[in-house]
């Protein structure tokens, strides 16, 4: 399994942000994102209740499951391909998540106060959480857990190139809440109507989480832009580099995208990169401005007859850069994930000692 | 890691409700999976009660078999009210 999943240095991280990107079938413009992520909900159980065509051939099954946006479960069979896309895809958000937390970790011995501070430690908290979800959603289909880890430590797979930008500021942590966290859920919003159910479960339990870290980072921003001049200017500084990864995040044009087609097929993937980005920057344009700070692009605007703004791509080669490792965290980051796990194993390997202590002293116990 | 059981996770969200599965976490004994049980799923007060199971113990029925191993209740329509034609007039049926 390693080997399949594993896959070559540069096409692992083309999908979008936290691996892919998918969509609701109406038009979600006027609902809020949390009520998009209860519509999925509401969804998933009506779904269950429709009558299959109920064919006995395997893969018509599998067919008929999606056709009627049911959900594929564990134990029923399903191609090769579904399943190895899956992995890579829900393994690379899963390390996403746990790499995501060292950019605002870096934060919190230095939160302004008590309250941002324990703020911070319960979103970072929340990632670990939402990484665990995802890493238990991929064990799923067949993968250990061990071989995951070895996966992310060895760099044969990746996580969101985001993280490996630097937080230089506090307002930086502001900004990864505002554009990194509202850029992932426009990404991860549709993936709860994902057609493997225990993606599409943790996905919307993750969402519900998100939209606190979202509000919570704009929060900070609206404070900073509202204080003194010096406060604002760390604020527009930290927009003003965080705009374009944030846009990069949704992986490159349609035109370049490697897996979509499939995915969509198989409605793992709803929507395509170009269209969550657009969407993604429609949202931010109305959000600035209550926020009095600027979006870093002078060609952005309104586009009456496309009913979108009009803005500038990211520099796509940067992102191909950073994929490749050549960011300016790649080596830190994967550094202290390595030390983290390695200083760690003292505590897995006591406490695994000490459950088969116990095991032997109480066999049937508790 | 290995080595570290899968537990499967159930979480009461109030009294007068069932435990309902939410999910599956690694930790060497029982003690620890609730723990971890409580840190991962209830981070927001979601429960009042959480059971954990390892995941070896639990038996599943395949979904490939569905059809031979739900057919005996296919064919008992009788089962259901809706099955029965109640007379006109008839009250508290």
């Amino acid at each position: 399994m390693l080997q399949d999943i594993a896959c070559g240095e540069a096409s692992c991280n083309t999908d979008g942000v936290y691996g892919n990107d998918f969509g609701a079938p109406d038009d979600p413009a006027g609902q809020s994102l949390l009520d998009q992520v209860e519509a999925a909900e509401r969804e998933l159980r009506s779904a269950a209740e429709r009558r299959l065509a109920g064919d006995d051939h395997l893969q018509g099954y599998f067919e008929a499951i999606i056709e009627a946006d049911q959900k594929v479960e564990p134990r029923d069979w399903m191609p090769d391909d579904y399943r190895r896309s899956l992995v890579r895809q829900i393994a690379q958000h899963a390390h996403s998540e746990i790499i995501g937390m060292q950019p605002e970790g870096n934060w919190i011995t230095r939160a302004p106060s008590l309250k941002r501070k324990a703020i911070l430690l319960a979103k970072v908290q929340d990632e670990a959480g939402h990484g665990l979800y995802l890493y238990a959603a991929a064990e799923t289909l067949g993968v250990s857990r061990d071989e995951l880890v070895e996966l992310l430590l060895s760099g044969r797979q990746k996580y969101s190139s985001i993280f490996n930008y630097p937080t230089l500021t506090w307002a930086d942590v502001g900004a990864i809440g505002w554009l990194v966290d509202g850029a992932a859920i426009v990404n991860q919003v549709p993936l709860c109507r994902c057609s493997y159910g225990p993606y599409a479960r943790a996905m919307i339990r993750i969402c519900k989480e998100e939209s606190f870290h979202q509000r919570q980072g704009f929060e900070i921003l609206h404070t900073l832009a509202h204080g003194t001049p010096a406060q604002r200017e760390m604020a527009q500084d930290a927009v003003n580099r965080w705009w374009y990864p944030s846009l990069a995040m949704f992986g490159p044009p349609d035109s370049d995208s490697t897996h979509s087609e499939r995915s969509m097929a198989w409605k793992i993937k709803r929507f395509s990169n170009d269209e969550l980005r657009q969407r993604f920057v429609d949202m931010c344009v109305q959000q600035a401005s209550v926020l009095t700070l600027s979006l870093p692009d002078p060609d952005l605007r309104w586009n009456a007859e496309r009913e979108h703004y009009d803005f500038t791509q990211p520099d796509f080669d940067e992102l191909m850069q950073v994929v490749k490792g050549n960011g300016p965290c790649n080596r830190q980051r994967i550094e202290h994930r390595r030390r983290a796990h390695s200083e760690g194993a003292w505590v897995r390997e006591a406490a695994a000692a000490y459950a088969a202590k116990r095991a032997v002293r109480e066999p049937a116990g508790v | 890691m290995s080595d570290t059981p899968l537990w499967e996770v159930f979480v009461r969200p109030r009294r007068g409700l069932a435990h309902t599965h939410v999910g599956s976490l690694h930790a060497p004994d029982a003690e620890l999976a609730l723990r971890n049980a409580r840190d991962l799923y209830t981070r927001r007060q979601e429960g009042v009660s959480i059971w954990v199971v390892p995941s070896a113990a639990i038996v599943a029925s395949s979904p490939d078999e569905k059809d031979a191993f739900f057919d005996p209740a296919a064919d008992k329509v009788y089962r259901h009210p809706t099955f029965y034609d109640v007379p006109e007039g008839a009250g508290h049926l």
